[in-house]
């Protein structure tokens, strides 16, 4: 099925919308504007409305999407987006708020964000929490700049961050972007920091270490405690990335493990859709020491009253225009008081079980680099598999014709032709055997059928390359 | 938990297969002292019943623009967004989708995202528009990023009559490099030209406006352009999309980058968010810039099919020296203006326009025949204009919202010079009969003065 674009469906004289009648005096725009300011012509489609509405709903249906199947995307927890807190987000109440407005007229929004808070602390395990980031990365880059403040109260410029060779992209992104130095640090054998390594690096112009907690391997860094007494030590800092939180919810907080920072992704751990990459959102948890410096305004609580706190001489100021991504924040409100605390550590167990079954199941038929219990995602390696010529990307491409959404592949960078499986605990038992059937199967197919798949999509593979050699960003007549 | 499927059973029988005896036995590798042994100290479960009361009640105690009439603005907007862009954005197969890494199967947001970029160039007339940045205050820091990339340049100047927190953000997003910024200072409501040409050299990476600016009012754009250009720097513009609708767009003055809150597009104002920070510029930078970028391509059969493309630009390929961090952006917001601007259309979009030029005069020239209150400027203005008030502006705020009407922005907050400004917005959804009520209770204000 081929969709033309709006452009090509468009027709003069067409109109989408019924706009209300002028009921002011209709003075014309020369008058009022200089004329050299004014446009001379609009070049926008003109489209009827059951054009419109045909057109968007054919290009929804060749998606994918998790109401329509199952992504065992590693470090994306994609897990259910619940109805609720879609129906929450969109009541009036909620949705129609100006945010200048006064706060004794937005006392329910102020409370939501202040109760969302104090919750995403107590789970984090930090002391004070700025909802402002609009995403994971955004939350780093937060993070980054408060890490910066806080030396340079104490008098002291540090230069550089050390970041595990398996971290997300945004982390040494996200440091760079501040002005840091990203150091490297390397994974051992059992996949976590090396610690002799990390000793070798760890000197008193390291500002922190961004760790990722479980990491991307999915793999519980065991010697947090001593990482963080190495990296305490010499003055620095520890920043979790909170990616994979997920599996620790309710189990253990990356505050008492010794993290200083921590960042949450509402559109990952706490069930917000990813609208087809995003909006996101992603508050930024900090321990006390850090809290004079957080972006402003805070919301915090004077008596019954809620009020938005623009007075703090530390601040690094904004980072976003108002106060975040505030229609996903209620989203991760509802699920929260839907799980309860009892609900809470049932997610992550369900999490943590689910990928560990999985995980059992591929054992004989995949390369699996590090044999051990892991928490909410594992990683197999397609290094088998490259023998016979098939690569990774073959083996994500052919899901897709037995009806799955393919896992992460090629990271994290120190695996193999990696793919990186995380189930999440809204599927079934029944669903994951379903993926491991299809992707032992897939273990066994002929080289063709991989190399050729998916057969059964909108369009096959399509030419990347040419994509970015002469980039056609736009349609033109 | 009704959002879990595995039962008891399942559970028992999963450990049997792993040949574990417990969930407990799962979070062995997490060091004992750091395990929680109580529940947090988070209120017990809502059932679905319960969670949608309470949340009526927290809506309840907010001020809702269906039960309030709006003139406020300042950098979010009260538009009218029609329901087509609702229904659309609502589909499941939109907004439970993933980040369309899987071109085969995600078609329907790329094929979006490639309107939604073409619809952005046609409206800014700009050659190049990403798929989206956060919001128009960290686009408008991403922006000021690029320049200093594309010129090697370290000092930017940006005008005072930028919006205060769109000037925080870009200062914050330069706070760990060795870039300075500078305020333009402001004469009569407008970026100073002279003092421009005086302060402007060939260190300067960016000339930074917003235009209409802060107060409303419409910048010298041409003329700021070629200043800028005349020692090498960008000139970097912050518009409303709305006010393209008439004005000229960016491409022809030659902006170099065009930014902008594309909260106007479809999108509720949502106390601030999720809005979506739309970012152009022209093809020769196209390598610089943040953000993803969907392309045209073709399969092996000769399809025509869509493609995130020029990721090696981006974190996940080039980490460190990638032009960004951005990885999520505002996807289904970029959606929402791609539907909304297909509904507006060429006559729509100029129509909604016109009614907030229209409007706003209207609303201007009322309220400057009431005593005691004028024009703070006498710029051209768009749907925004700022006001003197015969008395403080939090004591007219008072008493509007008595007759339920959220009044204009007070200016003294960030400009203390304007102790008595008010900055009122006026759409296309505020009516004569709205606009004469709220001059009839200024006009009655005024008169107990």
């Amino acid at each position: 099925m081929r969709e033309k674009l709006v452009f090509e469906i468009s027709k003069k004289g067409r109109v989408g919308v019924s706009l209300p009648r002028c009921d002011v005096p209709e003075e014309e725009p020369e008058r009022l504007i200089p004329e050299r300011c004014l446009r001379k012509d609009l070049p926008l489609p003109e489209l009827s409305e059951p054009e419109i509405i045909r057109h968007f709903t054919r290009l929804s249906q060749l998606n994918y999407a998790v109401d329509t199947g199952f992504y065992p995307l590693g470090s994306c927890t994609m897990k259910y987006n619940p109805r609720v807190n879609e129906e929450i987000a969109s009541l009036p109440g909620l949705a129609r708020l100006h945010p200048y407005q006064p706060e004794e007229l937005c006392q329910g929004a102020l409370r939501l964000m202040y109760e969302l808070g104090e919750y995403l602390a107590q789970i984090g395990g930090m002391d004070a929490v700025t909802l402002q980031p609009a995403a994971g990365a955004h939350g780093e880059l937060t993070g980054m700049l408060i890490i910066r403040a806080y030396f340079l109260s104490k008098g002291q410029k540090r230069h550089k961050v050390i970041i595990p060779d398996s971290a997300h992209g945004t982390n040494p992104a996200s440091a760079a972007l501040c002005g840091y130095q990203a150091v490297e640090v390397k994974s051992d054998k059992k996949g976590c920091v090396d610690i002799g390594e990390l000793n070798k690096l760890v000197d008193d112009d390291v500002a922190a270490i961004m760790l990722t907690n479980p990491n991307t391997l999915g793999l519980f860094e065991g010697n947090i405690l001593e990482i963080a007494a190495i990296v305490h030590r010499a003055g620095g800092l520890l920043y979790c990335d909170g990616a994979n939180l997920n599996a620790l919810l309710g189990v253990a907080r990356p505050g008492d493990m010794g993290f200083d920072l921590l960042h949450f992704n509402l559109h990952k751990t706490f069930s917000t859709p990813h609208g087809g990459g995003g909006p996101g959102s992603g508050p930024l948890g900090v321990k006390k020491a850090l809290a004079p410096f957080l972006p402003v305004p805070l919301v915090v609580k004077q008596g019954k009253r809620y009020l938005l706190n623009y007075n703090c001489l530390l601040s690094i100021g904004k980072v976003r225009s108002f106060y975040g991504n505030f229609g996903v924040l209620v989203k991760a409100y509802a699920y929260l008081l839907s799980l309860g605390s009892e609900g809470l550590r049932q997610v992550a167990e369900n999490a943590v079980l689910n990928a560990n079954y999985l995980m059992n199941r591929f054992k004989d038929h995949y390369h699996l680099p590090y044999d051990r219990i892991c928490k909410h995602e594992f990683v197999l390696s397609g290094a088998r598999q490259k023998k016979r010529g098939i690569r990774a990307l073959d083996i994500a491409k052919r899901l897709i014709d037995y009806g799955f959404h393919p896992p992460t592949i090629y990271f994290p960078l120190i695996v193999n032709e990696a793919l990186m499986i995380e189930p999440t605990e809204t599927e079934s038992r029944q669903t994951l055997d379903r993926f491991a059937d299809a992707l032992i199967k897939i273990a066994g197919e002929d080289v063709k059928t991989l190399k050729s798949a998916p057969h059964h999509t909108p369009v096959g593979r399509l030419d990347e390359a040419a994509a970015a050699r002469e980039p056609n960003l736009r349609w033109k007549k | 938990m009704h959002y879990i499927p595995n039962t008891d059973g399942d559970r028992i029988e999963m450990l049997q297969a792993i040949g574990l005896a417990s969930v407990d036995e799962l979070f062995s590798d997490i060091p004992a002292q750091v395990r929680i042994n109580a529940p947090l100290k988070l209120p017990s479960a809502f059932s679905e019943l319960e969670l949608l009361e309470h949340a009526r009640q927290l809506g309840a105690e907010n001020a809702n623009i269906d039960d309030y009439v709006c003139f406020r603005g300042a950098g979010a907007y009260d538009h009218f967004i029609p329901s087509v862009v609702k229904q659309i954005v609502s589909r499941a197969e939109f907004y439970t989708s993933y980040t369309p890494y899987q071109a085969e199967i995600s078609q329907g947001t790329l094929q979006a995202i490639y309107e939604y970029q073409t619809l952005i160039c046609q409206l800014t007339g700009m050659e190049v528009s990403n798929a989206s940045m956060y919001d128009g205050a960290s686009a408008l820091a991403e922006a000021v990023l690029m320049s200093c990339r594309v010129t090697g340049r370290d000092r930017l100047l940006l005008s005072q009559t930028l919006h205060p927190e769109y000037r925080q953000v870009v200062k914050a997003y330069l706070q760990g490099i060795s870039v300075e910024a500078v305020e333009i200072p402001y004469a009569s409501g407008l970026t100073d030209l002279d003092w421009l040409k005086k302060e402007l050299n060939d260190r300067v990476a960016a000339v930074v406006v917003q235009h209409p600016n802060f107060f409303g009012l419409l910048e010298e754009v041409d003329e700021i352009s070629q200043i800028a250009h005349r020692v090498g720097a960008l000139f970097v513009v912050s518009v409303d999309p709305i006010s393209l609708g008439i004005l000229q767009p960016p491409g022809t003055y030659e902006a170099d980058i065009a930014v902008g809150e594309g909260q106007v597009l479809g999108n509720e104002m949502c106390f601030g968010g999720p809005y979506l920070g739309f970012f152009a510029t022209r093809e020769r930078f196209v390598r610089n810039m943040p953000g993803r970028l969907v392309g045209a391509t073709t399969d092996s059969e000769g399809r025509r099919g869509f493609v995130l493309t020029l990721q090696t630009r981006e974190q996940h390929i080039r980490r460190v020296k990638a032009t960004s961090n951005i990885c999520s952006n505002e996807s289904l917001n970029a959606l929402a203006a791609a539907v909304y601007l297909t509904a507006l259309g060429k006559e729509g979009l100029r129509k909604v326009a016109l009614l907030c030029l229209r409007k706003a005069h209207y609303a201007w020239r009322e309220t400057a025949k009431l005593n005691g209150f004028s024009p703070l400027f006498s710029g051209t203005f768009f749907k925004e204009f700022s006001v003197n008030c015969p008395t403080s502006p939090p004591k007219i705020n008072q008493v509007l919202l008595r007759q339920k009407i959220i009044g204009g922005l007070e200016l003294k907050g960030s400009y203390p010079e304007h102790e008595n400004g008010l900055l009122v917005c006026v759409t296309e959804k505020r009516t004569k009969e709205q606009i004469d009520e709220f001059v009839e209770s200024l006009r009655k204000i005024g008169e107990e003065q």
